[in-house]
């Protein structure tokens, strides 16, 4: 089972690079928060769940027992609320961007 | 009946955290969740009002398709950042649209799955308008051919 985790894991670190590089790439705020936003929404929730799947068949008392089964639950649970948390918070900086009048830059206003 | 329910899933919440099903945590967890449950049952479960389990199940059945969604965005927003020649591709503008969505909760889902789904971020909803920022061309086309809004729909009974 290593090799679920590695595959979820590396899926998970290639978006939070892609999300670095669109980080850094991006032309203003606005764009810079779909980069930063999301990219860390997917890869968080592949990494965590990469951990479960690990930690269900290596945690615990030597692997697939109660404890591992509910620590896993745990670790789900971390990736639900990642997926709460992260669009709210998202909006809210981009709200608070929008009413402090940062202006979007658009393709016809760099012309 | 709501304060049963309260009870039940906050227990259940309990004994998985915990972790260990003896008398002593569980009868700690009995008294904590009652308290819980007498202080603030009201809050969980608000108005109860009819089709409720039939929006829950065709929500799950939501899920599995907005993640998709999710996954197909997010490789599009890693192409365009990575790509060489991003400053062509992408095509960041606010939009205005509006929609037929009629109760609050169904415009909050419809809200936060656009946030979701990379490359689109809703900034504020007025009414039954919705200003929304997209990154590129594809995503935003995407969005005003209404699927999304469909399926929302369909889940609160909308359509």
């Amino acid at each position: 089972m290593e090799i679920v985790t590695i595959i979820f894991v590396s899926g998970g670190l290639f978006f939070f690079f892609a999300a670095t590089i669109g980080l850094l790439r991006f032309p203003d705020f606005y764009a810079r928060m779909h980069a930063t936003g999301k990219g860390d929404t997917l890869g968080g929730f592949l990494i965590v769940l990469g951990l479960a799947v690990y930690n269900l068949f290596h945690g615990g008392h030597g692997g697939f027992d109660l404890a591992s089964i509910l620590t896993s639950v745990k670790i789900i649970f971390i990736a639900v609320f990642i997926f709460l948390a992260n669009p709210t918070a998202t909006h809210a900086v981009f709200k608070a961007g929008l009413d402090s009048g940062v202006v979007p830059w658009t393709k016809e206003g760099s012309r | 009946m709501r304060l049963i329910a309260t009870f039940i899933i906050l227990f259940v919440f309990w004994m998985v955290m915990a972790g260990k099903f003896d008398l002593f945590h569980a009868s700690l967890g009995i008294i904590s969740c009652l308290i819980v449950t007498f202080l603030s049952g009201d809050l969980l479960f608000k108005e109860s009002r009819k089709g409720r389990g039939k929006e829950v199940v065709r929500f799950i059945t939501y899920i599995p398709w907005l993640i998709y969604q999710i996954i197909l965005a997010n490789f599009h927003v890693a192409r365009l950042a990575l790509s060489p020649k991003m400053s062509e591709l992408i095509n960041p503008q606010l939009i205005r649209f509006k929609v037929n969505l009629k109760s609050d909760i169904s415009k909050v889902t419809f809200a936060n799955s656009i946030t979701l789904t990379p490359g689109t971020i809703t900034a504020d909803i007025v009414g039954d308008e919705y200003l929304v920022h997209g990154i590129s061309q594809p995503v935003i086309d995407d969005l005003l051919s209404g699927d999304m809004e469909q399926r929302v729909a369909h889940v609160f009974s909308e359509d």
